[in-house]
Order: C-alpha cells, then sequence, then structure tokens
C-alpha cells in the first residue's frame, strides 16, 4: 500500500511538472508570435480613437507599458502577471479575461459534455455492432457511415442540420443559446436543452465516427484472439463473447481515446459555435482573433492547453484504474 | 465414443488478385477413442493436430471444409451438434493462460464455464470453489488474474475449466511444454483421473515421453494423416508398425538419439503416394503409386504397405 501511495505521488509530481512545462512553452511561444506580429498594442488599444492621439502621447503610453524595453525583460514581466493572475482586460468584451473565459465556458460546456457523451456512447455501440458483425451489411453501413463522416468538414455539417432541421423542418432553433428577447435568468432549463441541442450534435457527429471506427478494430482484434476462441469452445454464443469478454477488453482503448478526444472536441467546438451563433468560449476565440483582441486571445490559448491536457492526462489514468495488470503489477509497468 | 475416418480438412485461400487457392491441411485423418481411455494425439507441429481439436469443436474459422466422417456417441458430429455440444459434452484444456481472459478474474471465467452448463450463477460458483478445493488451489486464487498465477496454478486453473463440465470428451492441446518435470506429472495425472471418472481424454501433444507416461494409445500424425495407431506398450516392445513412428521413437535421448532427417512436406506440395515417402528408408516404387490405406497390423493400425517387414 505504501509502495503505490509512493508510485501515486510520483505520478502526480510527473504530470504536474510536465504541465508547468508545457505551459511554459505555450507562453513562450505565444509572446515571441504576438511580439513579431504586425498588431500594435497602443493601436489595438485606443482603436478608432488613434487619429487624435499624438505621437508623444503615443510614446508616453509605449514608456509605462514598458514597450521600450528589451523583448526578454517584457517577457518576465508579462510572465509574472500571468502567474499573479493578471489575464488582463478582453477588449472586445471589456470584462477581465478571467471573467470572459469562466463565463464563456459555462455556456460551452453543457454542449460539449452533451457532445462527448453522445460521441463516446453511440461510437461504441455502433463500433461493437459493426466489429461484430464484421462483414455483413450492417457492418458495411456503419462503415460507410463513419468514413463519410470523418472525411466531411464539421462545420458543412453543422450547416446541414442547421438547414435540414432549423430552416426546413423548423424543429429547432435556428440561433444562440437561448430565445431572443428573454432575461438570461428567465431560460428555462428546456430553452436550454432545446438550443444547444444542434450543435452538440453536430460536434458529437464527428466524434461518433472516430470512436465507432477505432471500436470496430479492436473488437475485431479482440475476437480473433485464442482467449476468444477458448470461449467459444465452452460454448459462449457471439454475444456472450462479445458481452463477457470484448466488452471488457476494448473499453480500455475506447475510454483513452474518448479522453483524448477532448482536444478535437475542442477544436470542433470554434466552428460549431460559429455556425450557431452559440455564445460559448468556441465563439468568442473566433471573436478575439477577428478584432485583435490579445489578451483574451492568450487566455484562451492557455485555458485551451490546459483543457486538453487534463483529458490527456485522464486518458492516461484510466489504464491504471481499468486495466489489473497495471493497477496489481505496479504503476510503471 | 469418438469416431473419425478419412477426415480431410481444406482451407479456401485467396491468392493475390482473386485466384482462390485450395489448401488441404489434413488428408485422411482416422482416431478412436473409448470412454475411460486416454489417447495420445502425436506428431510435429503442422501435422494437424490442434486442427482436429478445432474441427471437433467447430471452430474451424469460415473459410475451411470438411470431408470424410466425424461421429460422436454414435451419432455424426454436424457443425450444428458441434455448436451444441461443445463446452458441454466436449471440453477444451487449452495450452495457456494465453487462453484466459487477461481482464477477467479466473474466478469468474471458471464460474462462467459452470453457468454455460446451465447453473445458476451461485451453484456455478459454488461448483468452482469446490473444484478450485480439489486441485489445492488457495481461496485467494479466485481474485487473481491470470498474468498472476504460477505456471502450475495455471495448469490447474485450465483443467479446472473442464472438470466443471460434464463433458464425455476432453481435449487436452500440448499441456506440457515449458513446464517443470512435477508440474508434467501432476498435469499428466489429472488427466489420468479424468479418465479413470469414465471420459474420453485426448491429449494432443508433440512430447513422445509425456505421451507415453499416460496414455493408452498413442495415434501418430503426419503431414494432416494418421500414420499409425499403436498401444503404448508398443513403443517399449518395440511393436511398432510405421518406419516414421520408429524414427520418432529412436529419436529419443535413452534410446539411440539420432533426430530423423528431413522435414514434413508442407501442405501447398503434398507427394503423390505417400506422404512419408521422401524420408522414407523403406521406400520402393510402390509407395509412389497412391496413399497407403489404414491397415490392422499386429494389434494396430498402420498406413504402410510395407508395414509386415
Ligand atoms: S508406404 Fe512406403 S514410403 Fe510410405 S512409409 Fe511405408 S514403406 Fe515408407
Amino acid at each position: 500500500m505504501d509502495m503505490q501511495l509512493r508510485s501515486v505521488f510520483t505520478f502526480v509530481a510527473r504530470k504536474l511538472l510536465r504541465l508547468g512545462l508545457l505551459l511554459l512553452a505555450v507562453a513562450i511561444f505565444t509572446f515571441v508570435l504576438l511580439s513579431l506580429s504586425p498588431i500594435d498594442p497602443v493601436q489595438a488599444y485606443i482603436g478608432a480613437d488613434m487619429m487624435q492621439i499624438s505621437s508623444e502621447q503615443r510614446q508616453l503610453i509605449a514608456e509605462r507599458w514598458g514597450l521600450d524595453q528589451p523583448m526578454i525583460i517584457r517577457f518576465w514581466d508579462w510572465l509574472g502577471q500571468l502567474v499573479q493572475g493578471n489575464w488582463g482586460t478582453s477588449m472586445v468584451f471589456n470584462q477581465p479575461v478571467s471573467e470572459v473565459i469562466a463565463s464563456r465556458f459555462w455556456v460551452s460546456l453543457p454542449m460539449l459534455a452533451i457532445a462527448w457523451l453522445l460521441s463516446g456512447i453511440l461510437g461504441l455501440g455502433l463500433g461493437i455492432l459493426s466489429g461484430a458483425l464484421a462483414g455483413s451489411w450492417i457492418d458495411r453501413v456503419v462503415r460507410l457511415y463513419a468514413y463519410t463522416l470523418a472525411s466531411s468538414p464539421t462545420f458543412w455539417v453543422a450547416l446541414l442540420l442547421l438547414i435540414v432541421f432549423s430552416v426546413a423542418l423548423r424543429v429547432t432553433p435556428i440561433c444562440c443559446a437561448a430565445p431572443p428577447g428573454i432575461l438570461a435568468a428567465d431560460v428555462t432549463l428546456w430553452q436550454h436543452l432545446h438550443h444547444l441541442l444542434l450543435p452538440a450534435i453536430a460536434l458529437s457527429i464527428i466524434g461518433i465516427a472516430n470512436i465507432a471506427l477505432h471500436t470496430r478494430q479492436k473488437l475485431i482484434d479482440v475476437l480473433h484472439s485464442d482467449y476468444i476462441l477458448f470461449a467459444r469452445a465452452q460454448g459462449e454464443s457471439l454475444w456472450g463473447v462479445v458481452r463477457h469478454h470484448g466488452f471488457r477488453n476494448l473499453i480500455l482503448p475506447a475510454l483513452t481515446l474518448q479522453f483524448a478526444s477532448l482536444s478535437e472536441l475542442f477544436g470542433g467546438s470554434v466552428l460549431v459555435e460559429q455556425v450557431f451563433a452559440y455564445p460559448g468560449l468556441g465563439a468568442a476565440t473566433v471573436q478575439a482573433a477577428l478584432r485583435s483582441d490579445v489578451p483574451l486571445l492568450v487566455g484562451i490559448v492557455f485555458f485551451s492547453a490546459l483543457f486538453v491536457y487534463t483529458g490527456n492526462t485522464l486518458a492516461d489514468l484510466t489504464y491504471p484504474i481499468v486495466d489489473p495488470r497495471i493497477r496489481l503489477g505496479g504503476w510503471q509497468t | 465414443m469418438l469416431s473419425i475416418s478419412n477426415l480431410g480438412i481444406t482451407f479456401t485461400q485467396y491468392d493475390q488478385g482473386l485466384r482462390r487457392k485450395q489448401l488441404t491441411v489434413i488428408t485422411d485423418l482416422d482416431l478412436t477413442i473409448q470412454a475411460g481411455e486416454v489417447v495420445a494425439v502425436m506428431g510435429a507441429s503442422g501435422s494437424g493436430k490442434s486442427l482436429l481439436a478445432h474441427a471437433l469443436l467447430g471452430i474451424l474459422p469460415d473459410n475451411a471444409q470438411l470431408s470424410g466422417t466425424m461421429e460422436f456417441q454414435g451419432e455424426p458430429l454436424t457443425p450444428k451438434r458441434c455448436e451444441a455440444l461443445r463446452g458441454k459434452a466436449i471440453a477444451l484444456i487449452p495450452q495457456s493462460v494465453g487462453y484466459l481472459d487477461p481482464l477477467m478474474t479466473v474466478g469468474r471465467q471458471v464460474q462462467r464455464v459452470g453457468q454455460l452448463n446451465g447453473l445458476s450463477s451461485g451453484a456455478a460458483r459454488t461448483l468452482a470453489n469446490r473444484t478450485f478445493a480439489r486441485y489445492d488451489l488457495p481461496p485467494t486464487t479466485r481474485q487473481r488474474y491470470p498474468f498472476q498465477l504460477s505456471g502450475g496454478m495455471a495448469r490447474r486453473v485450465l483443467v479446472s475449466t473442464a472438470v466443471l463440465t460434464q463433458a464425455q470428451l476432453v481435449i487436452a492441446d500440448e499441456p506440457t511444454p515449458g513446464l517443470h518435470p512435477d508440474v508434467v506429472t501432476e498435469t499428466l495425472n489429472h488427466l489420468r483421473e479424468l479418465a479413470r471418472e469414465g471420459r474420453g481424454v485426448m491429449l494432443i501433444t508433440h512430447d513422445i515421453e509425456a505421451a507415453l507416461q499416460v496414455a493408452d494409445r498413442v495415434a501418430v500424425f503426419y503431414a494432416g494423416t494418421t500414420v499409425e495407431i499403436a498401444a503404448a506398450e508398443d513403443f517399449a516392445r518395440g511393436n511398432l508398425r510405421h518406419p516414421y513412428t520408429q524414427a520418432l521413437w529412436r529419436s529419443l535421448p535413452q534410446n539411440d538419439f539420432v533426430p530423423v532427417p528431413g522435414n514434413q512436406p508442407s501442405p501447398e506440395n503434398l507427394p503423390v503416394g505417400c506422404l512419408y515417402r521422401d524420408r522414407c528408408a523403406w521406400v520402393t516404387s510402390e509407395c509412389e503409386q497412391a496413399r497407403p490405406e489404414l491397415r490392422f497390423v499386429r494389434q494396430g493400425w498402420v498406413r504402410c504397405i510395407h508395414a509386415e517387414r
């Protein structure tokens, strides 16, 4: 037990160290990129009033901000502020960056969660079905569906759904996270769900294909293994084999894939939220980028790095928790 | 109880492109097993031993075609009947723990065998516990995963999976290689015990010594065919009929220790006539005419036209 505790501790320490290094690398990369980009911070700050400011005044602002300092000093200043939690103010939203990210993320979260669960469950189900019946017409239909979706762009799928369900069938709203003209406090849970359903489905559809194809392949591998041969020799039927042995052996790679897919999910949400005008973090990213909102952009870059890293860490964690060979045989083996 | 005659197994394969190729891996295979008897099926790898086991259990791949007859308890073994009997009347003891689900405790897996034989989960658990106790496996074994078992424990768990069933025919696939001699003896004794309970036991092996230690009769396979079926005593008495069996016997360390020269022909180009002819010291031009029939010579079966010499 003591050994286990120690290995848990080293695991956590190692993960945190790696996270620190990752964030530092992201910081350096972002800083250098922004320093080299054509965005002039003074101009971006002042905006349209630029014409009314003399060049001396500009000089003064630049000096006050430390823009005349060498790059390395500016970097340390900036990093120090970041570490202290001062992420600056978003120019587009006129709010502290951390608040913008927090509130936008809460809007995106239910959509991301539904998309994530949906793609996981449906992907797993379809994958098992086509893997168990490999070669049959069901398998062919699932594969055709998966390959078609895997190769179609997210925004195109989103547009298609929007045209069919919102424009033609009129069963889902055409935009936004709530009906227009209603106070945020008055929006019912049902209205929330109604609005996030279509974006969530659009987002999940892409993930389904990936997970279904991986699950199918894994199940086919499992079904060709010696232990399945033996299970069949014991009189187990195809579905008995899948239920008692197949599922157990493919859930691990499926879970890993599922957690690792958080990064794709985040990337996809940028496009999907744009198409559905869903006011989440993804849409905020697009606005920040289009309107040179540097502080917000930097904040989102860090946040997404953290988000993706968390997903990957959870993926790593599933192994020692689910696989007895690692759980009981020591963490590192 | 089990009687196999002229069994043939052919695989249809696709070469590059769509050219179909027929690969005959078993030709004219014969074997009988009585209740209460241990019959060793002996041969080098590629002689068709394991395929025979898979054919009996009906778990050959889809591209395999069977010919000849297999009868179990007087009735032909159709694919449908195989499916109904496997795991119940015919049980397999696999080669290694690699045949157990790596992510399931062995207790659950052995219990599952009971459930597949129609027991309730409670009754199956009790039976699994009793079987583990019979083989001196400590109660903690149930919670173990296959990777945690030692070689000897693994053997006993694998035997448990068959003992639990009511199977009249137990097929043990290569149970001895890589084991400590004590464990080999123990494993073979377990098989003997099964025969004493009135079951028929088929011991698939390439280890002559293990075969002779426990078997009543030995069937020797060569390139997918039965070349000889002899009583176990025939070996020590020098009453062997087929030149291949004799060569195998001489290759043992305690005998002449001379290896059998040459190789088994591959199923891709089987010779015309006797399958052993290119390695046989007795070969004559007659041997090249046709496959020898299985004949009854000096109380045993042999597939050689010169067996009387
Ligand atoms: S039939 Fe001829 S070639 Fe075949 S084993 Fe007998 S003697 Fe040898």
